[in-house]
């Protein structure tokens, strides 16, 4: 699918902060998005590499934080991207208490995404 | 109405402690790095307890202490193994309503709902697997007059778990009774947002389970979690939860060839053709409250209920009943026994719900009734409340498409039984569903076409022991709530014996 020439995906000031804080602690970092029950529907931040992604996912973008050497992947399962291509993706820090394996949950913060429509 | 004292107040059933360590080997240890992070009770959003946070060091000693216990734990008969599960059930019975208000303030859950399901379900859970594992019978099949194949079941060893937050004491005892009764050790995570009321769990049953069998290590998925998940010393991994960590854990699992069960999660389809709406009569009223389920535990359940399908021919006038039946849920306090919708498990969780209450509005979903984040006042101020909430919009939204854990329904309409299925499978889950129909004939059809591990057919949100749950497409691995489970915790050894005195003859 074509991806390219629109912006899909950005940060808020507070979570390219809260990147900049990760990043001194663990290296370059990776988003991938969830789905399904409990914290699903998250953007999960791992240290780069540490989750596999593969032939059925779909990166949407590259995010370049000040501060962070490397840009930040964004990836999402194509599956689920196929019902989420409408929407621009902001993420942003909420305060919060922990999901799945994200690196933030340990300093009370969860990233949260924003959503708006692309425009067509 | 009555309403139950806050744990650790006056005239409380039950009290927590302030601080809780790691469950290791029969006691309790501290983290080797000392740290420890605040629990908030989602009621009034304030601290109650404290618990430890854990590292690969405190894993590593959890599983020390397993596999200690693990060899003579997997010789123990059945019977002893069911009669120990039946003890913990006994003990979990004698004190139901202390843990009933235990998992309320934990998770802000109302309390009429762990008084009539999570603990009285979690009880005979236990007695359920205890039945399950003495009546298990391994298999010969006799290959020739003289050569046999015994098949018998084996523990795995060592187990991880890894716990959810939405029904902390149920869904461990989902996890743990299976295990345990197939003879495994266990380290447990609970979630990190729930992390306590295992611990006043244990508190109940201590004594009766030998040191090292059932272990808990608390902390954040990314310090604790992962090393417990990616270790090879354990056997086999269970976690419930969404599906990039279902992911994660499978990857995990792929570098030890290690077995996986995995519940990532829905968005279930609840199908209302136009019969129902035949009378109004009984199975009326019990359609309405079968569309209201969307609101049970605050929405956050795998299987909720959060696609309404209603077919077009009785659309208005059925949504406007299910309008009528969710305006009459009574919000509020927590231990108020009159309370059907409480507080949503975290803060981070509340923001979730609300940001996805902004894209389908922007999506052009239109609010029918709730919306909004509740504000119940007084000492409910700090919590973390959400008005039940109808969206009407079309299945491609994302509304209809992810599943928002809170108390949140999205209707559509459907115009015949083909439109329903479509409808219904165009999901990238397929863990539960509802079908309505005074028609048996259609139920069951429509039953057999949802792509979906349970399809509740003029019912929902039940969850009793001994009907399998698990999930279709990426709603996960395995199934749970059924001795079917225990195949997910046990190898086959096969001793293949030959009774012939003579040589096969090749050399």
């Amino acid at each position: 699918m074509d991806l390219a020439g629109t912006e899909r995906v950005a940060v808020t000031e507070a979570a390219a902060e809260l990147l900049r804080e990760l990043t001194e602690k663990h290296g370059p970092l990776m988003f991938h998005q969830s789905g399904g029950c409990c914290d699903g529907s998250s953007p999960m931040c791992y240290g780069r590499g540490e989750f596999r992604t593969g032939a059925s996912d779909v990166l949407l973008g590259e995010l370049e934080i000040d501060g962070v050497p490397e840009p930040v992947p964004f990836w999402m399962s194509a599956g689920q991207f196929e019902y989420w291509s409408h929407t621009h993706l902001t993420v942003d820090v909420v305060p919060g208490r922990g999901s799945g394996f994200s690196l933030e949950a340990p300093e009370g913060v969860r990233f949260l995404i924003r959503s708006r429509l692309l425009e067509s | 109405m009555s309403r139950y004292a806050a744990p650790g107040t006056d005239g409380a059933l039950m009290s927590y402690q302030p601080r809780y360590d790691h469950w290791i080997g029969g006691s309790y240890v501290a983290p080797k790095q000392g740290g420890y992070f605040e629990n908030p009770t989602p009621v009034t959003g304030q601290p109650f307890t404290e618990i430890a946070r854990g590292t690969a060091e405190d894993v590593e000693r959890a599983i020390d202490a397993a596999h200690e216990a693990a060899p003579a734990w997997g010789r123990t008969s059945p019977a002893e193994r069911a009669q120990l599960l039946n003890q913990i059930a006994q003990r979990m019975e004698a004190h139901l309503e202390e843990l009933a208000v235990a998992e309320s303030w934990e998770n802000g859950k109302p309390v009429r709902e762990t008084l009539a399901a999570d603990i009285p379900l979690a009880i005979d859970h236990f007695r359920y697997f205890a039945a399950a594992i003495r009546s298990q019978e391994g298999s010969l099949s006799q290959l020739d007059e003289d050569t046999v194949a015994y098949h018998f079941h084996e523990p795995l060893g060592v187990v991880a778990q890894i716990i959810p937050w939405n029904f902390p004491i149920l869904m461990a005892t989902w996890k743990l009774a299976p295990a345990l009764a197939a003879g495994n050790a266990v380290v447990l995570k609970p979630a990190e947002q729930t992390p306590a009321s295992i611990h006043y769990w244990m508190s109940l049953v201590a004594d009766l389970l030998p040191p090292g069998v059932v272990n808990i290590v608390n902390g954040f998925g990314a310090e604790a979690g992962k090393p417990l998940a990616s270790s090879a010393r354990v056997a086999k991994v269970a976690f419930t939860g969404e599906t990039t960590t279902g992911r994660l854990i499978m990857q995990y699992a792929s570098e030890n060839l290690k077995p996986v069960t995995l519940e990532l999660g829905g968005k279930s389809p609840n199908i209302f053709f136009e019969d129902v709406s035949a009378d109004a009569d009984d199975f009326y009223d019990k359609a309405l409250e079968g569309f209201t389920m969307f609101a049970l535990n605050q929405g956050e359940v795998c299987t909720c209920p959060s696609r309404a399908l209603i077919q077009r021919s009785h659309y208005r006038t059925f949504l406007d009943a299910g309008i009528e039946r969710t305006e009459a849920i009574v919000q509020g306090h927590p231990l108020d026994t009159d309370t059907m919708v409480g507080a949503q498990a975290s803060n981070d969780q509340l923001e979730k719900i609300l940001s996805y209450l902004d894209i389908g509005q922007q999506e052009g979903a239109k609010v029918l009734t709730g919306g909004t984040r509740a504000e119940l006042g007084g000492e409910l101020e700090g919590g973390y409340y959400v008005r039940p909430t109808i969206l009407e919009g079309g299945n491609r939204m994302r509304v209809f498409q992810e599943e928002i854990f809170g108390p949140v329904v999205s209707v559509t309409g459907f115009e015949d039984f083909d439109d329903a299925i479509r409808l219904a499978n165009d999901t990238l889950y397929g863990l539960g569903a509802g079908v309505w129909t005074r028609d048996g004939s259609r139920a069951y059809r429509a039953g057999r076409a949802i792509q979906a591990g349970r399809v509740w057919t003029n019912c929902y949100h039940q969850y009793p022991a001994h009907a399998a749950f698990g999930g279709y497409k990426q709603s996960g691995i395995g199934r749970e709530n059924h001795q079917m489970m225990l195949d997910h915790y046990q190898q086959t050894k096969n001793l293949l014996v030959s009774y012939a005195p003579q040589k096969m003859g090749l050399f």
